[in-house]
């Protein structure tokens, strides 16, 4: 066992004991000094998970979270020094958490949380101008193919998300009704913002995203898709990145 | 012998950038002379963060400061995250660069914090190898900071100042002296913090940091300071700047407040004193 490996063992786990070798300076046994860097690590982590996960924090409060985030960190600490990246288990790991398995709801709101995190650090864009759309006949529009930004997700779930999130997190907000709701997490400059997507949407905007033609994916979306809805959604939100009117796939 | 100039920091108060005082900074008429930012909270894609950074760059001169290297970690540094590294330090071109004498991530298990080493033959050949690894990829000089000590290893064959000492002779490197720690060490593992500044290799110093701590106790009741980041720094580690400035000159002095942030009035208050250090050892 690596001398790093005998100091790191027990930063994580209170049952190990304390390791060999270490002193208060003045050749006294450090003793409860090791407990700094435990508390170190543990608070710092927690608050990275506070940080990245605030309307998870808000539903199940503050001391339960903290207790929730305690076992996470045990489970998987970071792997990666980029904290901005840390929790991207953490909604798998809520479905285990037995205390919280009534609020079904909790792992896909995690999932937004952790989406409208990967939104905002996203790669920037320069957005397709809606003109390019004018004057185009209906054959090369619906043989087109649109881009979405790097900082675009969708996130489809049983669960009203996008209201359960903004009753949280905005006041003010209505409250939540009990819907399924397929969360469209768009950011025109630098703060995204998820919105439920119009009926039909998610189908059409998977379509784009896998590289579809506009035509099929207005197919995949439905007869009662509102194609002008979503259009004027997306260019609003400059998540459009490029139209490509080639006709190779 | 890489390039030790890049412009460097001026010789003024500088603080730790915190976005929420982003435009409190744009908007002082006088604000502080350089910024400090993480450098792994900058390596994202896009976004905000970056967006500000450049334009902050464009009116400050910048001192990125690397958190998550693990320079003093027995395994071999994260090829991913010293690429990343070079990547931010390219586009940008900072004014300086700094890490840590402490290590953070071992067996893939990033443990975001600033772990201790014991100081022997073998860890200042370990050290001394990220240092050259570092500086051969940025291809610039790095400054390594002394850490905050809560213990003491038996192993350790030779003093932090010597072990500072001997990096630096062999790697090049500068060194960032953080006075707050050396104080915070000092009390904690009962020695002078000004005989550990006396003992320091002062010529190697290019910044200084200063910082707040807060206070607890070992199991015997002896004083132990925690090296937070989270309040106002105090009058003996003002005292020990002035100290130390006596011995040095006047040298780039950053502010670091990380945790229970204030507002931007509160931390420019803290530079108006750093300036009043650096005016008295002008004078």
């Amino acid at each position: 066992m690596t001398e790093q490996h005998s100091f790191r063992a027990p930063l994580l786990d209170a049952d190990r004991a304390i390791p060999e070798g270490l002193t208060d300076g003045l050749g006294r046994p450090a003793g409860a000094r090791y407990n700094v860097y435990r508390n170190n690590v543990a608070v710092s982590l927690t608050e990275a998970l506070e940080t990245g996960f605030p309307a998870i924090a808000k539903l199940i409060g503050p001391d339960n979270f903290r207790a929730v985030a305690a076992r996470y960190l045990r489970a998987a600490p970071p792997t990666s020094p980029l904290m901005m990246h840390y929790g991207a288990g953490f909604p798998e790991f809520l479905k285990t958490v037995e205390p919280l398995a009534h609020l079904g709801y909790l792992p896909d709101v995690a999932r937004l949380e952790l989406a409208l995190r990967r939104s905002f650090h996203a790669a920037d864009h320069t957005p397709a101008d809606p003109a390019l759309l004018q004057d185009v006949d209906d054959d090369a529009l619906m043989s087109c193919r649109m881009a979405l930004a790097p900082s675009a997700h969708l996130l489809r779930s049983p669960w009203p998300i996008v209201s359960i999130w903004a009753f949280n997190m905005r006041p003010g907000s209505a409250k939540p009704q009990a819907r399924p709701e397929d969360a469209l997490i768009l950011r025109a400059e630098f703060d995204p913002e998820p919105l439920v997507t119009p009926e039909g949407g998610a189908a059409f905007v998977t379509a784009l995203i896998r590289g579809e033609s506009f035509g099929s994916a207005m197919t995949a979306a439905g007869d009662s898709f509102d194609v002008g809805v979503m259009l004027n959604l997306l260019f609003t939100h400059r998540a459009i990145a490029g139209i490509s009117f080639e006709d190779t796939p | 012998m890489f390039d030790t100039d890049h412009d460097g920091l001026p010789a003024m108060p500088g603080v730790g950038y915190k976005p929420q005082h982003f435009n409190d900074i744009l908007r002082d008429a006088a604000p502080v002379g350089w910024l400090e930012i993480h450098a792994e909270n900058y390596m994202g894609d896009g976004g905000r963060p970056l967006a500000q950074l450049r334009h902050l760059s464009e009116r400050f001169p910048i001192s990125v400061h690397g958190v998550g290297l693990s320079i003093g970690g027995e395994d071999p540094l994260d090829p991913d995250h010293l690429a990343r590294l070079k990547h931010l330090v390219s586009w940008l071109n900072p004014a300086s660069f700094s890490e840590h004498l402490a290590w953070s991530t071992h067996d893939s298990q990033f443990l975001n914090d600033l772990l201790p080493l014991p100081y022997t033959d073998t860890t200042l050949i370990r050290v001394a190898d990220h240092i050259d690894q570092v500086q051969e990829a940025l291809g610039r000089q790095m400054l390594l900071e002394n850490p905050s000590s809560y213990l003491a290893f038996t192993q350790s064959t030779m003093s932090e100042t010597d072990f500072l000492r001997e990096l630096a002779r062999r790697t090049g490197c500068g060194l960032l002296l953080d006075v707050n720690n050396v104080f915070v060490s000092a009390t904690n593992l009962g020695y002078s913090p000004i005989e550990y500044i006396d003992a320091y290799p002062l010529d190697r110093v290019k910044e200084i940091h200063l910082g707040g701590h807060d206070e607890d106790e070992d199991d015997h009741g002896a004083p132990l300071l925690i090296d937070s980041h989270g309040r106002a720094v105090v009058d003996p580690v003002w005292t020990l700047l002035d100290e130390t400035l006596d011995r040095t000159g006047a040298r780039p002095l950053l502010i670091e407040w990380d945790t229970d942030v204030p507002d931007w009035a509160t931390l420019r208050a803290e530079t108006v004193r750093a300036q009043e250090a650096l005016t008295r050892v002008l004078a």
